[in-house]
């Protein structure tokens, strides 16, 4: 116990009995000016993604980049194969006969582009992860993935203090505070 | 309102039943896997898949020992049972991929209590059908330089001009995304049967696959962009897949084949035998599992609902077939129709096709068949027998009898014809069964967000 005590603690836990009360208090810890927050929900909010101001657009961004990557690659590979490695003269038409190449260049496209949007979900979230410090809270590993809501704010955040963010979170109505170990 | 009138329009049953709640959702859903105890049915149908997937291992094992001389195919029908049954099995793939994809984007939200096990059974029914192009020339190992580019040392590369290597791509890529994007639905789902298992060893099987899902809002906003996308790219692909499958045939120049209806004709026929594949799966599993409050008759009725207008669109495909026969003015064209339809030795399976897809889904009609879950399950059986035909007479009357009568031969299947198609039944009521044991067969994170309490206050909604 000596050794955990040590480290400086990752922060504050608190669940919400509904997915209103979960919303308002992320609402009201924004305005009280803490940045380092997070919530916690077993299927997506919506609405929290608004209130804490999440809009992270990386995703699409990179899918567009694969799918423009395979889209070239596809008809790279069409055309190459039948133009430049193994042209065949099939009753003088020409090599590069770029209608025959869309069926393969648009699967192309779609493939890179699924991989990355499945590959950059994953990586952008930092997953896959195999230790974290939030499930250090007991009803967190119980309930976090099946019906408890919660809301945790990071020790980092400059405004955190231990005794005050504990009476705040209180005080938005959560049904209990647990410290996340780290 | 008018009682009359509310009594004439009722509302459309729930999509879930009243009075649950996020720990009542999971728990019926987690509890299949986690509870241990499993009906008789599930290992009866068990061993059923098990006897066939063996079966369908001896076929293959002959087949690569001896040749295809094995099978009936020969010219004049150089393509037969390999074909008919892949085409059968990937067109039953695609009701996955239209209920994830494409019902998603249409805000469909009877979909969720289906989706989950009808990709399960998209991927299943992809991997059967990937067994059939593999082994149909018996000799599969030449198939890595036919099938794929790559600099091999025979300075070989394959015809890009060919609809035969656009079917590669096409599938190949359908079977990726589909596991991909079944993978990404089931991340959140693997988290709870992580957090609920009993046992360290299984709660660390789950724990590895849900990558350390923890829910967080952050995860949440990027996971739904990610799914939203892998949906929009699933649904041209999944149209892509069938239409090129179509190409296989359209391109080439043989009377019953070289139609340009084909590709929305195939389509639809692929998303009719799907549903009706959907619906014998549902049917029984509701019953066993006591799933009836997640998938309702609602869902019955509104696949029942896809399958007749599907049905319809196939049936209209069977009458432009005809129709293009007579209006070419082309005498191979008529003969193949007359063959077909009238004095060929494969007419009654001509009509009994007609029998299977035209007939019995008008049945549909009438509400008090459609809310019938036997004649449901019966008519989805007859649904897959008639889209089988449907390849059969496509593929076997049209190359049976082509241009030349001194060429004309006749087409038997053998025992292991059959051993093969069956077999790979066996293989998917196999793979069907593990999954329903082992992963979550309704998504579970998007049954939550169906129930009450997951509504938000002031929310515009979703």
């Amino acid at each position: 116990m000596q050794a955990v005590a040590q480290k400086p603690l990752y922060g504050l836990m608190a669940e919400f009995a509904d997915v209103n009360a979960l919303v308002d208090a992320a609402r009201q810890t924004r305005a009280e000016g803490y940045e380092k927050i997070d919530a916690y929900t077993p299927f997506p909010v919506h609405d929290l993604f608004e209130v804490l101001s999440l809009n992270d657009r990386r995703v699409p961004l990179f899918v567009l980049l694969a799918g423009i990557l395979g889209c070239l690659a596809g008809f790279g590979l069409c055309y190459w194969v039948s133009v430049i490695a193994y042209p065949m003269n099939i009753g003088g038409r020409p090599f590069n006969s770029w209608p025959s190449f869309i069926p393969v260049t648009f699967e192309v496209t779609i493939l890179l582009a699924s991989i990355t949007a499945v590959l950059t979900l994953v990586l952008l979230n930092g997953l896959p992860l195999p230790y974290h410090p939030v499930f250090n809270v007991r009803s967190f590993a119980q309930r976090a993935s099946q019906d408890g809501l919660f809301l945790a704010i990071e020790a980092e955040d400059p405004k955190f203090d231990l005794e005050r963010t504990r009476s705040f979170l209180k005080q938005l109505g959560a049904k209990e505070v647990n410290e996340i170990e780290p | 309102m008018d009682s009359k009138l509310a009594r004439s329009y009722p509302a459309p049953p729930p999509v879930i039943e009243p009075g649950h709640t996020f720990e009542s959702v999971t728990e019926r859903i987690s509890r299949v896997v986690l509870g241990g105890r499993h009906p008789l049915p599930w290992f009866i149908w068990l061993f059923v898949g098990f006897i066939g997937a063996n079966m369908l291992m001896v076929s293959i094992g002959y087949l690569l020992f001896t040749g295809i001389g094995i099978w009936g195919t020969n010219i004049p029908v150089g393509w037969a049972f390999p074909i008919i049954n892949f085409v059968w099995w990937i067109g039953i793939g695609h009701a996955g991929t239209l209920i994830s994809a494409i019902l998603l984007l249409l805000k469909q939200e009877w979909r969720t209590s289906i989706n989950r096990f009808a990709e399960a059974m998209t991927l299943f029914a992809v991997a059967c059908a990937a067994i059939f192009p593999l082994i149909h020339t018996g000799r599969p190992w030449l198939a890595a330089y036919w099938l794929f580019p790559y600099p091999n040392t025979m300075g070989l590369w394959p015809q890009f001009r060919s609809p035969l290597i656009w079917d590669v791509f096409a599938v190949s890529t359908y079977a990726t995304v589909s596991a991909l994007f079944w993978y990404t639905g089931l991340i959140p789902d693997l988290a709870t049967l992580r957090d609920r298992a009993k046992s360290q060893r299984v709660a660390r099987m789950y724990g590895v696959l849900s990558l350390g899902w923890r829910g967080s809002a952050r995860h949440w906003q990027r996971y739904e962009k990610a799914y939203l996308l892998l949906a929009g790219m699933s649904t041209p692909l999944v149209l892509s897949v069938h239409t090129v499958v179509s190409f296989d045939f359209s391109v080439g120049i043989t009377p019953g084949w070289h139609a340009t209806i084909f590709p929305p004709y195939f389509v639809a026929g692929a998303i009719y035998a799907g549903f009706a594949m959907v619906l014998l799966l549902a049917i029984p599993l509701r019953r066993w599992y006591h799933l009836e409050d997640f998938i309702t008759m609602r869902h019955l009725e509104n696949m029942a609902k896809v399958t007749l207008v599907t049905g319809l669109i196939v049936v209209y495909g069977y009458a432009m077939e005809a129709f293009y026969a007579w209006y070419s003015a082309n005498l191979y064209e008529q003969f193949m129709m007359y063959n077909r339809a009238w004095h060929g030795p494969y007419a009654w399976t001509y009509w009994l096709l007609i029998f299977c897809n035209g007939l019995t889904p008008q049945t549909l009609w009438f509400k008090r068949l459609r809310t019938n879950t036997t004649w449901l399950f019966i008519m989805a059986l007859i649904v897959s027998l008639g889209m089988w035909l449907e390849r059969f007479v496509i593929v076997v009357t049209s190359l049976h009898r082509d241009f030349l009568p001194s060429s004309w031969d006749m087409y038997y299947p053998t025992f292991w014809d059959y051993s093969t198609f069956f077999g790979t039944v066996g293989l998917f009521i196999l793979l069907f069964f593990l999954f329903v044991r082992v992963l979550p067969m309704i998504s579970i994170f998007e049954m939550r967000t169906m129930v009450p309490e997951a509504e938000v206050k002031g929310s515009e909604g979703h």
